[in-house]
């Protein structure tokens, strides 16, 4: 396969960092090297959380500017402010649902409008997929699996080759039990959103 | 069973560096671990924490600082114990006092020093290069470069800190910390938990007439250490190419990334070392002169770098030796592939195979998503109620924890920090120098670490100013790590809990105040006591982090609140003085988000209109 760069950029709390292990993990089973690195530090709160995962023949474990191939956003805003990770053949994926900033609330920056952001991203992206994954998340029933939905959204990309299945397998086997079957349900509907 | 205990050799984990030297230390036969939390260095105690709740052969703590820490598991190395000891590379300098003696003095067991380096500062105070503390002390240094080596490197540590008698530094950086990669499983051996110890007070007592011996006892370890370094197998040394790259760590992954992608594998050489201290030095001879250039790949400090050139001269060589100023190569931040691969293409005289960057000139100014103190933060609570007693013009030394976000606006009280414990003792200094009044600000858990000796002094010298201790019961910042003042049941650990108040009478604090900072009104009444006191004063804001109180059970369920926007009258106190991350703008309402509110209500309490109340059901 040809390597992958992919990054990922949520906002502190929305799981990010277990989608990027859980993706890790799946490429190991399957015996692709992937190497997964995470900006931590305050990013439990509220801040921006960024992961890269390298998959294939790459040693490094971060994506410098404008080279990653995929881009997942689990946030409209923090997708546009990734553009800078991104070149002209970068592949986004991108939840429509806004999560507004506390420095919006209190007037020190305007919230771009959604409709906007994507407008931007497809301007100079190769392909943007945008779907409200909140919606998914709420339809299998826990807003909290948005990491699943985007998780299945970059599966259905195809980009690597990584099945639904073994990601199931993989889901399983690392999430909680209380959370299997709304997290399963998630994954799907997220593959579902690219295959249509 | 917690999953570093998996006893199947030859099984591929995906694992964090950190757990990755946690299991190295465990492959070893490590059985005594210390500790004080740090980013990026904080889960690997955390998994030593969670084993040594499983099992009765390993022994952990955290110990109340680095330094503490270092002399705990000296004690154990004396005795022939295998420990390890971690920490942040500032934690190193609290710590470098035992460090530089404990050189000396030697170890038995072996000791493996696990210093987490932070540039780019992701969650640091500077980004000092520790390397120099390998320089300083002449104890052996390690640096590996991905997290399969990263366990394996942890594993050889141990015999070769035993076969010198000497402490190991282990240094990593943050990016290495926090990668998670395939790793293979070894064996895992008995571990011994008793040693004994033989007194032997004329080598390990450090009065002058003994260290004059044992520094140059450590000359010839070091010696010794300097053969090992030439037989590491965690050295390399690949391609046949005219043009040298020498790179260690995390950086030498960008280096061999590069020489791939600029095609560059027949013109280059690459000597990535794993012994980072004592150098080399035969190995890099022989790597110099059959080159015919070399560039140095090192984030932070051009050490390496300057040590080669030295190693050149001592050889009689005129090659060129270039490492900061080539490309990007600076002395500021963290590395990455694209930079690397930059200076690599200049050095070598090729194109540059970068994408192009996109026109970005159209995208509007996007607001920041700075960190922000927690919905319900008890922290935000305290600072409204010293602001309210203190005004904002007053001087606030801050310390290190959650609550330096007091920093950002609006709250905006901070107004000093270099390190841990700062607050209490530069509070002292401010408060002699200058008219206005001075309230300094720690934590819990920063306090027990280093604010008691500032405040000893305070007491001793007279000095006049308030400490407030924000008590959240735990250390929060990193991870919800306990402290010698949390309470031990509710974490169901097995120690004694030395109680914050006991410590600051202990001090000779005389005037000690105890405010919940939920309840807003007597807290400030409490407050204005401090301001009239001539002195020190002392204010505990004892309420338990939310966040650590929900993980532990102890949260008590409260009903989120709303915003009854036929009594509000918009002044927006609320949002504007606390700037609670549950508050949000609806056009031009204020609206709390009810599964963010945890019902702490502190904003009812400010709002003049009493539009703040409960949620109805």
């Amino acid at each position: 396969m040809q390597d992958k760069r992919v990054v990922m950029v949520a906002v502190g709390g929305q799981g990010n960092v277990l989608s990027a292990r859980l993706l890790g993990e799946a490429c190991m089973l399957m015996g692709i090297p992937a190497i997964v690195s995470e900006v931590h530090g305050m990013a439990q709160r509220g801040g921006i959380v960024e992961t890269s995962i390298n998959i294939g023949d790459i040693n490094s474990p971060i994506v410098s500017n404008n080279e990653a191939d995929v881009l997942v956003a689990f946030e409209p805003l923090e997708g546009l402010r990734a553009l800078n990770k991104c070149n002209k053949d970068t592949i986004a994926v991108v939840n429509t649902r806004p999560l507004p900033p506390f420095t919006v609330a209190v007037g020190q920056g305007v919230y771009p409008p959604v409709e906007k952001s994507l407008e931007l991203m497809k301007a100079k992206l190769k392909r943007v997929v945008a779907f409200d994954g909140m919606e998914l998340a709420e339809k299998a029933n826990n807003p909290l699996a948005l990491n699943m939905v985007m998780l299945g959204a970059f599966i259905g990309l195809n980009e690597i080759p990584i099945s639904l299945e073994v990601m199931k397998k993989v889901v399983s086997e690392r999430t909680k039990k209380q959370f299997l079957d709304s997290n399963l349900l998630a994954l799907e509907l997220g593959y579902q959103a690219i295959k249509g | 069973m917690h999953p570093l205990l998996t006893n199947e050799p030859g099984k591929k984990m995906f694992l964090m560096g950190n757990e990755a030297i946690a299991r190295g230390a465990l492959e070893a036969g490590v059985s005594f671990a210390t500790c004080y939390p740090g980013t990026p260095s904080s889960e690997i105690p955390e998994q030593f924490f969670n084993i040594s709740r499983e099992i009765s052969d390993f022994y952990f703590e955290y110990s109340t600082n680095e330094k503490v820490a270092l002399e705990v598991a000296a004690g154990a190395a004396q005795c022939g114990i295998r420990c390890m000891v971690t920490m942040k590379h500032v934690g190193l300098n609290v710590a470098a006092d035992p460090l530089m003696t404990l050189a000396y003095t030697g170890v038995v067991g072996g000791m493996v020093i696990v210093n987490a380096d932070d540039p780019f500062m992701f969650s640091s105070q500077n980004e000092q290069d520790n390397r120099y503390y390998a320089r300083l002390s002449s104890l052996p240094m390690l640096e590996p470069s991905t997290v399969a080596e990263a366990k394996e490197v942890t594993k050889a540590a141990y015999d070769l800190s035993e076969e010198l008698k000497l402490p190991v530094i282990l240094r990593t950086t943050t990016r290495l910390n926090h990668t998670r990669a395939a790793v293979e499983l070894g064996t895992l051996p008995q571990r011994k938990t008793l040693g004994s110890f033989q007194k032997n007070p004329f080598n390990l007592v450090t009065v002058p007439a003994v260290s004059r011996k044992l520094h140059k006892d450590l000359l010839e370890k070091y010696q010794r250490a300097q053969e090992k370094a030439e037989q590491w197998p965690f050295n390399e040394c690949a391609g046949n190419g005219k043009i040298g790259l020498i790179s260690f760590g995390v950086c030498a992954t960008y280096v061999k990334d590069a020489i791939k992608d600029l095609g560059i594998a027949d013109q280059v050489k690459l000597l990535k070392l794993g012994f980072t201290w004592p150098l080399p030095k035969n190995l890099i001879t022989n790597f110099l002169k059959s080159v015919e250039k070399v560039l140095v790949v090192e984030e932070l400090e051009p050490v390496l770098e300057t040590d080669i050139k030295a190693i050149a001269q001592d050889a009689g060589l005129t090659i060129t030796i270039k490492g900061k100023g080539v490309g990007g190569f600076s002395r500021l931040y963290e590395y990455d592939p694209g930079l690397v691969r930059k200076a690599i293409a200049e050095f070598v005289g090729v194109p540059n195979k970068a994408p192009a960057p996109l026109d970005l000139s159209d995208v509007p100014p996007l607001p920041g998503r700075p960190p922000n103190l927690c919905a319900g933060c008890p922290h935000r609570a305290t600072y409204y109620e010293v602001k309210e007693v203190f005004g904002s013009d007053s001087v606030f030394p801050t310390d290190i924890g959650c609550y330096t976000l007091g920093l950002l606006p609006p709250i905006s009280m901070a107004d000093f920090l270099i390190c841990m414990g700062s607050s209490v003792s530069s509070g002292a200094g401010f408060s002699r120098c200058q008219p206005k009044k001075v309230v300094s600000f720690i934590g819990d858990s920063t306090f027990y670490h280093a604010g008691i000796t500032g405040l000893i002094d305070a007491v001793h010298n007279n000095h006049n100013f308030t400490l407030v201790i924000l008590d959240n019961g735990t250390t929060a910042m990193t991870g919800h790590q306990p402290h010698p003042g949390v309470n031990p049941e509710a974490l169901q650990i097995n120690r004694t809990r030395v109680v914050l108040e006991d410590v600051v009478r202990g001090c000779g604090v005389k005037d000690i105040h105890i405010i919940d900072p939920y309840k807003v009104k007597k807290s400030i009444e409490t407050l204005k006591k401090a301001y009239e006191y001539a002195g020190i004063s002392v204010v505990i804001a004892q309420q338990l982090c939310p966040l650590f109180a929900r993980a532990t059970k102890q949260l008590k369920r409260s009903r989120p609140f709303m915003i009854n926007h036929e009594k509000c009258k918009n002044h927006r106190l609320c949002l504007n003085k606390l700037a609670c991350p549950a508050m949000y703008l609806e056009g031009e309402r204020v609206q709390i988000d009810k599964n963010l509110c945890i019902g702490c209500a502190v904003c009812a309490q400010i709002c003049p209109e009493n539009a703040i109340v409960p949620l109805k059901e």
